[in-house]
């Protein structure tokens, strides 16, 4: 299955996420900031990044902007995971590069059917 | 639901507990004016994080009140909102509110909304008042993007899903068949959007057809690979509105040209036939176009079981947060224990006495290992001081406004690093300690003019190590205790005798007697009833110490010593027959050989040895136990004193060995709980030997001479 790289600052949800991916056999790498993720995925080639928006250190947007600079990740599913109330931030982190955005409250299944579907 | 979200409730409130302390700290340093957009992002993060926390575990009273909280603070983020000294002390409420609910939520019971109502209509009330935000409290709005964004990317999968949608549109709309033309730009490909993907979006609306125009690609020497030529027509049968399905686009609609528009009718009616057999959601979203891709669906379902289990198997409620270089050490030393190991088997298959002095030093290599280890395995359960005296600054400061006075906190020795669960029960007493101080020991600013002092009062916590154990001091520089009140106090209360005289040390310790409490008027502060003698108790329990001193008019310092873990005592070996006892050291006042001229015996067979003024009870281990002793008299026997529950008694014992850290073994757990004996440990040679529980042994002693004393006086 593929390597996923998670990126949020709450653990709860790093928690949640991978779990849930785990679950049908996705291979988890997780971060808690933008820049750690960064870090980590320079030199690995993950098959798609899932990142919360808020964070310290360095924001979901800023995370994806670096990725697509990399040309390894030109053409990687880049999801951004937020709540609700960040949705005027879309035409942003669609300008940033993300491939999708999907919504907090957390839903298991529309995860995994987001992801399946950006994977390919 | 493919996974049981229940399992990650308590990283959820540990998390939260984290965000809300984080959010009050920030909150105590921003006065008004001088907030830097780093801890108002603090602040947010915090509240955002618990928001989106909540509303996935479908907390919905405290998602409810964190939005408002979260809307406020977004305004403020954006400069559009000052953080006024008002709003603070609102959003400080806030915190304890929403400690409340998470306590309350993790503790399973229902959320009561006394305390968040009322708050949250100040929030709303106060998002009102700003004309620069008409629009952020209005649900309406936001619930029409959120409904977009939600139907952007989304599959209809889950069943509250369904319901969703059902909610959202009647439920018997008539299957309408939609003709789509879309003919992205050539560089879609390059902003990470896969046509396939919205097909497959598509497809989960209704029955979808789909045909590729590829007269647009060009011949192969000028095709570039990253570009895309193709255009589509796709025909989509669903009962889903024009809306719906342009926001399938939506992430593209820029970079291409999209046409939608409804296919003749005569079909539709057809269709419409057809649908009245047709099969539920799921089934008519598989049977879109690219079929097996959908597969995930059933890959969730069967995804339950295993979940389930592992859910069942963790039912821990505690965790403990591990710097991630602690474990790595670990993982360094559990390397090196390993390589020992082998190289000690190696030893052992062919081994000859030449090999000798390579077995001591492989032994001597594993003793360091395993110490090294046992160090790192206990530095896991130490955590920074600053754990338990976070709270403090809040605390102050909100004491300093119901009292009147001035109060400046320090703090020092933070990173001074005690076990976990030592620090969760050493909180309260220090809350009391620091109420006590401002409450009774603090003076009134004109009081404290007068008497020459800077009219703000310094309250300093300090922590540090000495020896084994960490000791905390509590000081103020207050009005110092007043001896003459407190054995006035003492005499009245009847805990002293009128006529005793009490050296100054005694009549500090008379606070920490039951019943007793100097404040004349019992205050909203401090002397709620749980008194001095609680606190005692609270730290004996913890196997600690509490000391006073006091200096009448310039303050008066409590000291705290405890021992920096609940895992390990540092313990004084002693045989009594063919037994090993451990006595914890901390307990030990001295240990000296009986001169029979100091024995005194009383009424009940007691015999009391004078130690300098005190009189002393001499409990023999081997009767309390019942097993045979070396040494029945008392002639050059040895006795070790120790002192429990503020009581001295003397433990007559044959012979006092070393000196050792012991690990501690719960009896309760293993065999059962015995009166006196504490725990359990074992020793180098293998043996078990019992650790001594002195106030159990005082307790079980003067339990004895009671009823011999009552036996006697029956007879």
């Amino acid at each position: 299955m593929a390597q996923i790289l998670i990126v949020d600052d709450s653990a709860s949800m790093r928690n949640m996420v991978s779990a849930t991916l785990q679950s049908v056999g996705h291979k988890i790498t997780d971060a808690c900031d933008g820049k750690a993720a960064l870090d980590k995925a320079k030199g690995a080639n993950f098959d798609a990044v899932v990142t919360d928006l808020n964070m310290p250190i360095m924001d979901g947007i800023t995370l994806i902007k670096n990725l697509r600079a990399l040309p390894e990740y030109k053409y990687t599913p880049l999801l951004l995971l937020t709540t609700e109330s960040a949705a005027d931030k879309k035409s942003e982190g669609k300008a940033a590069g993300a491939t999708g955005w999907l919504v907090k409250p957390f839903n298991p299944a529309k995860l995994l059917a987001t992801v399946e579907r950006v994977l390919n | 639901m493919a996974i049981d979200l229940e399992q990650f409730h308590q990283v959820f409130f540990e998390e939260s507990f984290e965000g809300l302390d984080l959010m009050e700290q920030a909150l105590l340093n921003i006065g008004p004016h001088n907030e830097t957009p780093e801890t108002i992002n603090t602040i947010f993060r915090a509240a955002h994080s618990i928001k989106g926390g909540s509303g996935t575990f479908g907390f919905t009273a405290v998602t409810d009140f964190t939005h408002v909280l979260e809307t406020l603070l977004d305004e403020a983020r954006d400069g559009k909102r000052q953080l006024t000294s008002e709003i603070i002390e609102l959003l400080l409420e806030s915190c304890d509110c929403l400690r409340h609910m998470m306590q309350q939520l993790s503790s399973g019971n229902p959320v009561d909304d006394n305390q968040s109502q009322p708050l949250r209509a100040k929030f709303e009330a106060l998002l009102q008042q700003d004309p620069e935000s008409p629009t952020m409290t209005g649900n309406n709005h936001e619930a029409v993007v959120r409904d977009c964004v939600d139907a952007l990317l989304c599959a209809p999968l889950p069943k509250d899903d369904k319901a969703d949608d059902n909610a959202r549109e009647p439920t018997d709309v008539p299957h309408n068949e939609w003709i789509i033309h879309f003919a992205p730009e050539p560089q879609i490909l390059l902003t990470g959007n896969e046509p396939l993907r919205l097909f497959r979006e598509l497809g989960s609306l209704g029955e979808l057809t789909i045909c590729a125009d590829v007269t647009n690609i060009p011949a192969l020497n000028q095709l570039a690979a990253d570009e895309c030529y193709i255009h589509w027509t796709l025909t989509l049968r669903t009962p889903a509105d024009k809306n719906r399905i342009t926001e399938v686009f939506d992430w593209v609609l820029d970079e291409c040209k999209l046409d939608v528009s409804p296919a003749p009718k005569t079909d539709v009616a057809q269709h419409n036939n057809t649908d009245a057999e047709s099969s539920p959601p799921l089934q008519r979203a598989a049977t879109a176009e690219p079929t097996k891709d959908l597969t995930p669906v059933s890959a969730v379902t069967t995804s339950t079981e295993p979940n389930k289990d592992t859910h069942t198997a963790i039912p821990s409620n505690t965790s403990i947060r591990v710097g991630i270089d602690k474990v790595d050490s670990l993982i360094n030393l559990v390397g090196e224990l390993v390589i020992t190991q082998s190289m000690l088997s190696e030893l052992g298959n062919n081994f000859d006495m030449n090999k000798v002095e390579k077995l001591s030093q492989g032994l001597e290599q594993l003793l360091q290992n395993t110490k090294e280890l046992q160090e790192s395995v206990m530095q896991i359960r130490m955590l920074p001081i600053s754990f338990a005296f976070n709270r403090f600054p809040r605390m102050i400061r909100d004491l300093a406004a119901k009292t009147d006075k001035k109060i400046e906190l320090k703090l020092s020795g933070e990173q001074t690093e005690l076990d976990k669960t030592v620090m969760e029960q050493i909180g309260d007493p220090l809350v009391h300690l620091v109420r006590n101080a401002i409450d009774h020991g603090l003076e009134p600013a004109a009081q404290r003019l007068n008497a020459g002092k800077p009219e703000t009062g310094t309250i300093a916590l300090n922590a540090y190590h000495q020896g084994g154990n960490i000791v905390i001091e509590i000081a103020d520089d207050g009005r110092g205790l007043n001896t003459e009140k407190i054995l006035a106090k003492a005499r009245d209360k009847g805990i002293v005798d009128s006529g005793a005289t009490l050296s100054e040390a005694h009549i500090y310790e008379l606070i920490f007697e039951p019943g007793f409490s100097t404040a004349e008027v019992v205050s909203d502060i401090s002397g709620r009833g749980v008194g001095m003698d609680v606190v005692r108790r609270n730290i004996k329990q913890l196997g600690g110490r509490i000391e006073v001193e006091s200096v009448l008019g310039q303050g008066t310092t409590f000291k705290i010593y405890l021992p920096l873990t609940l895992a390990i005592l540092d313990g004084q070996l002693v045989r009594v027959g063919s037994e090993t006892y451990i006595i914890p050291l901390i307990a030990i006042v001295e240990s000296l050989q009986i001169k029979t001229d100091l024995v005194n015996k009383v009424s009940g067979h007691m015999l009391l040895y004078r130690l300098r003024e005190d009189n002393v009870p001499i409990i023999p281990v081997y009767q309390e136990f019942g097993i045979e002793a070396e040494n029945k008299e008392l002639e050059n026997g040895l006795l070790v004193v120790v002192e429990g529950d503020g009581q001295k008694i003397g433990l007559l014992v044959d012979d006092l060995l070393a000196q050792q850290q012991v690990v501690i073994k719960s009896l309760e757990s293993n065999y059962k709980a015995v009166r006196g004996i504490s725990g359990a440990t074992i020793l180098g040679d293998g043996s078990v030997a019992l650790i001594l529980d002195i106030p159990g042994l005082i307790t079980l002693a003067s339990n004895r001479s009671y009823n011999r004393l009552k036996q006697n006086r029956a007879a």
